[in-house]
């Protein structure tokens, strides 16, 4: 059984809303497309995005980021998702994804997670940035255990739950070789 | 069971039962990575796999559109590490001198109607321009279809589109495009496939066809479909494909997850302002405001059709004193177009920069970045806050782009 347990981030804007349709750029900026070793990219998460430039410099392992819808709009650059690969983020939670990022985050053994009403959860304070989360990534549960409030995500889909506890598609692919 | 367009394609290219929201494996006819996403996925490639073969190296390429004029060091050596790993594979390489990977897909006969082709593209799905369920992947994905020649897909639901009216004749197939992201942002086609009807869809030249199916990425969209063509699309695609054209048709009962209409009669020219594509207004609403330079090309509007417009507009004319128009044809075949039809004299004399065929006006490596203040207008397609550098995009047909360098801010061209 997965458990996922991290403090949050919310990416929101100035007046307090989940920004939408966060794109790569504003992700990981093509300066950095060039770069191939996973370590170098954590430093330029969300560096484009406005109010976030230093989140590298703040995040902690296991933090749990918290994104408007369509998160991850534009490119298809992997490094995107490596970034946070990087940072060992636990989780992104958004109420949608870009097809082509959540395609690379699942391949890449990163937990995103569709929550439909998270922008009601955040505008009435039932969470928090700073808030200690934990999912349950089979049943889709989810706590806040500082404001003790449940609510409910959408569990993994089967393949993005096997793709996610073999680590990524490679070892799943290797998995899937072995059981023929 | 009845089926849509997308349903049908990848049904022909796995066992498994498709239905929307069914997760599937499909086979890909084509794999191929660009010199951005490339180099990361030999890395993958070799730590995974070692030495061992691609699945089929007649089918898995090579297309270098990033950093086509060799002008920064870091993407050289990118583009090296793919050229040695194509060489053992045996791979071939549409090196930088063939412009850009999804077009050259299309003209050298490559991406067909009902196949399926992935790459580190997010624009791959413009190859639904020609019938070809094309898809932009990471390099994780692609790393493992090059070796395996599969994938996993979750079967997207489709949305049915009808374009009501004949668009006014300023009106461009760019126009249309943005005029759809205005009408449906980045909801309505989220994670869903999208077939396009309609006589201002199907009178469209391929070029135009592929402005529109580009654009599917910004609205959030997984693929489009026109799924009839007029004459000329046709045979231009049958020229390219050396094959009579016969892309699958929905059957008449298959289930859509939405119906719209839209009115496009009268459609004069759109532009969408920062700091997003779907940021779209008409042209009229905002004319007069000041542009510092100019884009033309990309893979949203860089074919002949899309130059020759600009041409009708920049011919006899000059770009206003100070404003810089960058134009980069698509592919080296556009390009010899233009060069035998007199093209690339009339911007030469406009005053207008013409660069070498490849990808430009998106991502650092390319020519037609922004400074801080700067305005651009752009045929691209997305104009996010930092993308182009630190000015500001506004995204156009290549008729308008053309027209507001001559008179320095935003113009409709039979204004000018």
């Amino acid at each position: 059984m997965k458990i996922i347990k991290g403090r949050v981030w919310i990416l929101i804007d100035e007046q307090g809303r989940l920004i939408e349709d966060i794109d790569t750029d504003q992700i990981y900026h093509n300066a950095y497309l060039h770069i191939t070793d996973i370590s170098q990219m954590g430093q330029y998460a969300l560096g484009n995005l406005k109010g976030y430039e230093d989140f590298p410099l703040k995040v902690g392992q296991g933090d749990i980021i918290i994104a408007g819808r369509n998160f991850g709009a534009g490119s298809s650059r992997q490094q995107a998702v490596d970034c946070f690969l990087a940072l060992k983020i636990g989780a992104i939670i958004a109420p949608s994804f870009s097809p082509i990022y959540w395609r690379n985050a699942i391949n890449s053994g990163l937990a995103v997670l569709r929550c439909h009403h998270l922008n009601d959860l955040v505008s009435n304070h039932r969470l928090e940035s700073g808030d200690i989360l934990e999912v349950n990534v089979h049943s889709g549960e989810a706590f806040n255990i500082t404001k003790k409030i449940a609510f409910s995500i959408e569990p993994m889909s089967p393949v993005q739950l096997a793709i996610y506890l073999a680590g990524n598609l490679f070892a799943y692919g290797r998995q899937m070789v072995r059981q023929g | 069971m009845a089926k849509t367009i997308i349903e049908k394609i990848i049904q022909k290219h796995t066992q498994d039962e498709v239905k929307p929201g069914q997760i599937v494996w499909m086979e890909l006819d084509l794999r191929t990575a660009r010199d951005f996403g490339g180099p990361n996925v030999v890395k993958n490639y070799e730590r995974e796999y070692d030495d061992e073969p691609v699945a089929d190296a007649a089918r898995t390429f090579f297309t270098f559109d990033l950093c086509t004029t060799g002008c920064l060091l870091r993407y050289a050596d990118n583009q090296q590490i793919c050229r040695l790993f194509a060489r053992k594979q045996g791979l071939k390489v549409y090196d930088v001198d063939w412009g850009i990977g999804t077009h050259v897909l299309i003209e050298e006969g490559l991406a067909k109607a009902n196949t399926t082709c992935v790459g580190t593209d997010s624009h791959m799905n413009l190859l639904g321009a020609v019938g070809c369920f094309g898809q932009g992947m990471g390099d994780v994905d692609i790393t493992f279809a090059f070796r395996t020649g599969r994938t996993w897909f979750e079967v997207p639901e489709t949305v049915k589109i009808k374009l009501i009216g004949q668009p006014d004749p300023s009106a461009s197939a760019k126009d249309i495009t943005l005029f759809l992201l205005r009408k449906l942002g980045t909801k309505v086609l989220a994670e869903k496939a999208a077939e396009f009807y309609g006589p201002a869809v199907e009178s469209l030249s391929l070029a135009g066809r592929i402005t529109l199916c580009s654009m599917i990425t910004e609205m959030a969209g997984i693929i489009g479909f026109i799924p009839q063509a007029n004459e000329a699309a046709r045979q231009e695609i049958e020229r390219f494909s050396g094959e009579p054209w016969l892309p699958f048709q929905a059957d008449s009962g298959a289930i859509y997850c939405q119906e719209i209409e839209i009115n496009v009669a009268g459609l004069t020219p759109q532009v969408a302002l920062p700091p997003s594509p779907a940021n779209v207004y008409d042209l009229k609403e905002v004319a007069g405001r000041p542009i510092n330079s100019g884009f033309i090309g990309s893979c949203t509007n860089g074919r002949f059709e899309d130059l020759e417009a600009a041409a009708r507009i920049l011919k006899g004319r000059r770009i206003k004193e100070g404003i810089i128009l960058r134009i980069v044809p698509a592919t080296r075949h556009v390009y010899d177009e233009c060069l035998q039809k007199g093209i690339i004299e009339i911007f030469r004399q406009s005053g207008a920069i013409v660069m070498n065929p490849g990808c430009g006006g998106c991502a650092e490596g390319h020519s037609g970045l922004t400074g801080r203040g700067e305005v651009q207008i752009s045929t691209g397609n997305r104009n996010f806050p930092g993308k182009q550098g630190k000015g500001e995009i506004i995204l156009a047909s290549p008729e308008v782009v053309a027209a507001s360098c001559v008179a320095g801010y935003l113009i409709s061209p039979e204004e000018l």
